[in-house]
């Protein structure tokens, strides 16, 4: 049985009275792929932030491997050393050149010296396609690039897991597909990856489960071909057939 | 015009050294104001509560009250609780003190202006708070604040003629003193005017060649979009 990665119980997160979701169970196991969809304004984006800590949930926990990191004097800069973090608008740091984005967190978080830090930088940069970009800055790069030399960070760092949130909705359709590439290619080489998306082409071929998420909870979760074929409620069913519509018409008729 | 002229030239030797004073005056009160001025900014952003109305009660109060009496209160009035300091000591305190007002203003805008969103993108590859101020929020921050900023060595660099009146010797003292000699008031100011003059626009090239040079590649102001 495969090693269990992350598990979260019965999460829940509120501001004020608003309860953004609630009870939230999951468990990510070692190498898979879970796709999270939903629509806008169910908590999506949120709970990837309260599982790298960027905010805190009010009950619940969540567990990295044997350790509970949402338990009282946890360290959090440790814990998102570990948890990977790819973010709708890139979010590159715009003074640094693509390397010395990729370059930060080795040398200033992991310590690493310049020399080691420049070639696992240069090997990360690769791996999303980029290395001829390595001295180009934020500005000078397409959103797509961008959004790779994101990626390349995150994975310098050498994530367990890797969170995506909307990773190419703020990108021009044609942009899309580099992204995607890129995290298909991470997810066969094994890759843990959370991923909040639109794109049902790459969660139909890629996710190893569909979680459907709807106002703060977990409407159904299964393989693709579960919830794209014999999902268990009409909502699933409704909702899948829409954003397929909008998102993925083409890679639903080729199937 | 001629008359001007010579007295212009009879006294630049004197305008120069009164211009050196002016502009040591303008670098120190410049670079005090700076290094408190972001302390200031940066606590007021991110710093515990009592820290931040400490803050914002320090930029209240030297902002609102005119710098001629804060520097007449540390000139005259220090020495009443027994600290006595030299004219030139007084001047620079002064206008340290009250350059970190404003510049903490301008820092406060621009950091905010990078956003919280940098602040996430460092905290999320592991970056502390501090870290990712220092190599992601500061730079990018100080960059962008150049601009604004720009107007404040150049007032300031006018503002330091107010410490004349504790007898500073500084380029204004000069202009007294010419005025003096030469019971010539109009062609005396006129001449301190024209060497304040050439001074602003040295210092406004300079800041120019900074803003320039410290430009991100491909990062203009309209393209930032995030």
């Amino acid at each position: 049985m495969a090693k269990t990665i992350l598990t979260v119980k019965n999460l829940t997160k509120k501001y004020g009275e608003n309860v953004i979701f609630k009870n939230i169970n999951l468990t990510v196991n070692e190498g898979d792929t879970i796709v999270i969809i939903g629509p806008s304004g169910t908590g999506k984006s949120t709970l990837l932030r309260c599982i790298n800590l960027l905010t805190y949930p009010n009950e619940g926990e969540i567990w990295l491997d044997d350790k509970e990191i949402t338990a009282k004097g946890c360290n959090e800069d440790i814990v998102r050393q570990h948890i990977g973090m790819v973010f709708q608008n890139f979010l590159l740091f715009n003074h640094l050149t693509a390397i010395d984005n990729v370059k930060l967190g080795l040398t200033k978080v992991k310590h690493m010296n310049p020399v080691e830090a420049h070639t696992k930088a240069m090997y990360e940069l690769e791996r999303v396609g980029l290395a001829d970009r390595a001295k180009h800055y934020p500005g000078q790069l397409s959103g797509g690039q961008q959004q790779r030399v994101a990626i390349a960070r995150a994975l310098a760092m050498d994530p367990r897991i890797m969170l995506f949130d909307e990773p190419t909705s703020a990108l021009d359709p044609e942009l899309i597909g580099e992204v995607l590439e890129v995290m298909r290619k991470l997810a066969l080489d094994g890759m843990t990856m959370l991923v909040v998306t639109h794109e049902m082409g790459f969660a139909r071929e890629v996710a190893d489960r569909i979680i459907f998420l709807e106002k703060g909870g977990i409407v159904e979760e299964g393989t693709p071909d579960d919830l794209f074929y014999r999902p268990k409620f009409e909502r699933t069913r409704e909702f899948l057939w829409k954003i397929t519509e909008l998102y993925g018409k083409k890679e639903a008729d080729k199937k | 015009m001629n008359d001007w002229f010579a007295l212009f030239i009879h006294y630049l030797p004197d305008f120069i050294q009164g211009a050196g004073v002016t502009l040591e005056l303008t670098a120190v009160g410049l670079g005090l104001g700076f290094i408190l001025g972001l302390a200031l900014a940066l606590l007021k952003l991110y710093g515990p509560k009592w820290l931040r109305y400490l803050a914002i009660g320090y930029i209240e109060l030297f902002r609102g009250t005119p710098l001629l009496v804060q520097l007449f209160l540390i000139y005259y009035g220090l020495p009443s609780i027994g600290l006595t300091l030299s004219q030139s000591m007084s001047a620079y305190l002064a206008l340290g003190l009250n350059s970190a007002a404003y510049q903490a203003e301008f820092f406060r805008g621009a950091i905010q202006a990078i956003g919280a969103s940098q602040m996430t993108a460092g905290r999320a590859i592991g970056l502390s708070r501090w870290n990712t101020i220092r190599y992601i929020i500061l730079p990018q921050a100080l960059r962008l604040v150049i601009p604004a900023w720009s107007n404040e060595p150049i007032s300031l660099l006018k503002t330091t003629a107010v410490a004349f009146l504790i007898a500073v010797q500084d380029l204004m003292a000069e202009g007294k003193r010419a005025a003096t000699a030469t019971y010539n008031p109009i062609g005396s100011y006129l001449a301190v005017a024209v060497v304040y003059l050439v001074l602003v626009f040295i210092l406004n090239e300079i800041l120019k060649y900074l803003e320039r040079k410290t430009r991100i590649p491909g990062f203009e102001m309209e393209s930032k979009k995030v």
